[in-house]
């Protein structure tokens, strides 16, 4: 495990600092994904310019919704978000050469072209959270409910690129498919899930728990019942969902890895 | 006919990746269902947000995910080819071809924007119509009105993308503009948030813009907001920002030639 976290440190920062040989490109693309993430938030600023609340929620309240999945799939697109890529490695029979080195493939996959640009989701997803965080009444069980939101989320972020990304073992041109998991999992929690039909909220918790991400904890640290009435002990269990979906993720990739077989060119 | 053997290539290079397609219409699809939750939400509190009712607001926004790829919201279509031809120098070969550049690009991602309009555009379209109940034109003329304008809407955004694309002839590298374009058509698009919600003096202002061709205007004609003689008035707003940003790519293509011919080839 520390072995891997060291090779992955190695590849990302040689790729950091071959990225930083082009200043101008990285800070306007830097800016640009700042802007282009930041723009969700405009979005749902302008329809509270039209209602009071949505979902029974406040604007506040859905900026600390909005900042906690933020954060989870910033972090988890940072370090993994490369994976997504796996069909071109595959095309391009990159693949083939990563699985010759002494280094985790896993490790490989994700570390390639490393792009700390990306932290620019991170910052804008940190501004939101602050903002919004500023409004919650503060309890030290509530702050450390909230570090695992965000540990939890994260995990899940990178544990749902990982499995989806691992589709393209089997059809190479389909990576699309997996956006409507993650990154539609992280539209669909931006919103309270108030919003959804129930049937969704479930399927969202126990089917594919993207609800665990920030809204059960965020129902806990706001100080709120459950408006689905489902059982109050979700809203601690995010670690729980966490966990399985690594674990999910783990037998997928290998499944995977042991089914590949090279493009053969 | 020599344009519409370029578009009818076109059309069939994109048609080839099936994969993808189907991918992208399941993205298109989950986004699409989950937009709609939202606006529903927003407009059971506020049911003329906007002059428009709940069934107009979920109708614009199947729209708005027909629109996505069909008009290029996001870039991508011909200008970029021309983008890469440019870095590499191939561009060379296409001022030697005894047609203009900016008709052969325009025919190609014509030739695109059918075939997506016909999948990705229709596609996501019919599944919104079994989830929700939309609004569809009310008469034929008015589906010929609104087939009209989504072609013209294709030239304005093709003649946006051609000008970021363009800036490589100076920059060798059209990523910046190329960021900045999709941000400022991801927002004055109308896709963000329809533009009729946005505070007043904002909303005259992106009402103006170029990119409200690219979903407002249309999606204004197929709800039946702009009828009778509006309806020229709309074509003509749509077409007056195709003729002045064409007009801008011939400009800059002519003194880009120059620059060509300067370094040499």
């Amino acid at each position: 495990m520390v072995d891997a976290a060291v090779a992955y440190y190695r590849i990302g920062s040689l790729w950091v600092r071959a990225s930083m040989a082009y200043p101008a490109s990285f800070w306007m693309m830097a800016v640009g994904s700042f802007l282009m993430t930041g723009l969700d938030f405009v979005g749902i600023w302008i329809l509270f310019g039209n209602v009071d609340d949505l979902g029974g929620f406040s604007l506040t309240e859905i900026g600390f919704l909005y900042g906690a999945t933020g954060l989870g799939i910033a972090f988890a697109d940072l370090f993994v978000g490369r994976v997504e890529r796996l069909g071109q490695m595959i095309r391009f029979g990159r693949l083939d050469t990563m699985m010759t080195k002494p280094v985790p493939l896993l490790v490989q996959v994700c570390a390639d072209e490393f792009a700390l640009r990306r932290f620019a989701r991170v910052f804008q997803a940190t501004i939101v959270f602050t903002w919004a965080a500023t409004y919650v009444d503060w309890t030290l069980p509530r702050a450390l409910v909230a570090v695992e939101m965000v540990v939890s989320g994260s995990l899940i972020f990178f544990s749902l690129f990982i499995s989806l990304a691992c589709i393209q073992f089997w059809t190479a041109d389909s990576s699309e498919a997996a956006n409507a998991f993650t990154y539609g999992g992280n539209t669909v929690t931006q919103f309270p899930l108030t919003v959804f039909p129930s049937e969704i909220v479930k399927a969202l918790t126990f089917v594919v728990p993207i609800a665990f991400v920030n809204w059960y904890p965020a129902l806990f640290i706001l100080g709120r019942e459950d408006p689905f009435g489902l059982p109050s002990a979700l809203q601690l269990a995010s670690p729980v969902a966490a966990a399985v979906m690594l674990a999910v993720s783990a037998l997928v990739w290998r499944t995977g890895v042991r089914h590949y077989r090279s493009t053969g060119s | 006919m020599l344009h519409t053997a370029v578009a009818s290539r076109s059309f069939r290079r994109y048609s080839t990746y099936v994969g993808a397609t189907l991918a992208g219409i399941f993205t298109n699809s989950v986004f699409g269902a989950i937009m709609c939750f939202v606006y529903i939400e927003v407009w059971a509190a506020n049911p003329d947000a906007g002059g428009y009712d709940v069934t107009d607001a979920v109708t614009y926004v199947w729209l708005g995910q027909a629109m996505i790829m069909t008009v290029a919201v996001w870039g991508g279509g011909s200008p970029d080819d021309l983008a890469a031809r440019i870095k590499s120098g191939d561009v060379v070969i296409d001022f030697y071809r005894p047609v203009g550049i900016l008709g052969w690009y325009l025919a190609a991602d014509l030739g695109r924007a059918a075939y997506h309009l016909l999948t990705r555009g229709l596609a996501p379209t019919l599944v919104g119509g079994l989830l929700f109940d939309l609004r569809y034109p009310a008469d034929a003329l008015t589906w010929l009105l609104f087939a009209i304008a989504v072609p013209l809407a294709v030239v304005v955004s093709f003649a946006l993308r051609m000008l970021a694309s363009l800036t490589a002839f100076w920059l060798l590298d059209d990523v910046g503009p190329r960021t900045l374009l999709g941000f400022a058509a991801l927002f004055f698009s109308g896709l963000t948030v329809p533009l009729v919600l946005l505070p007043s003096l904002l909303r005259d202002v992106a009402l103006a813009l170029p990119w409200a061709t690219f979903l407002q205007v249309p999606a204004d004609i197929w709800l039946g907001k702009t009828t009778g003689l509006e309806v020229l008035g709309a074509y003509a707003f749509i077409v007056a920002w195709a003729v002045v940003l064409l007009g801008a790519c011939a400009l800059v293509l002519q003194r880009a030639e120059r620059r060509v011919v300067v370094q040499g080839g």
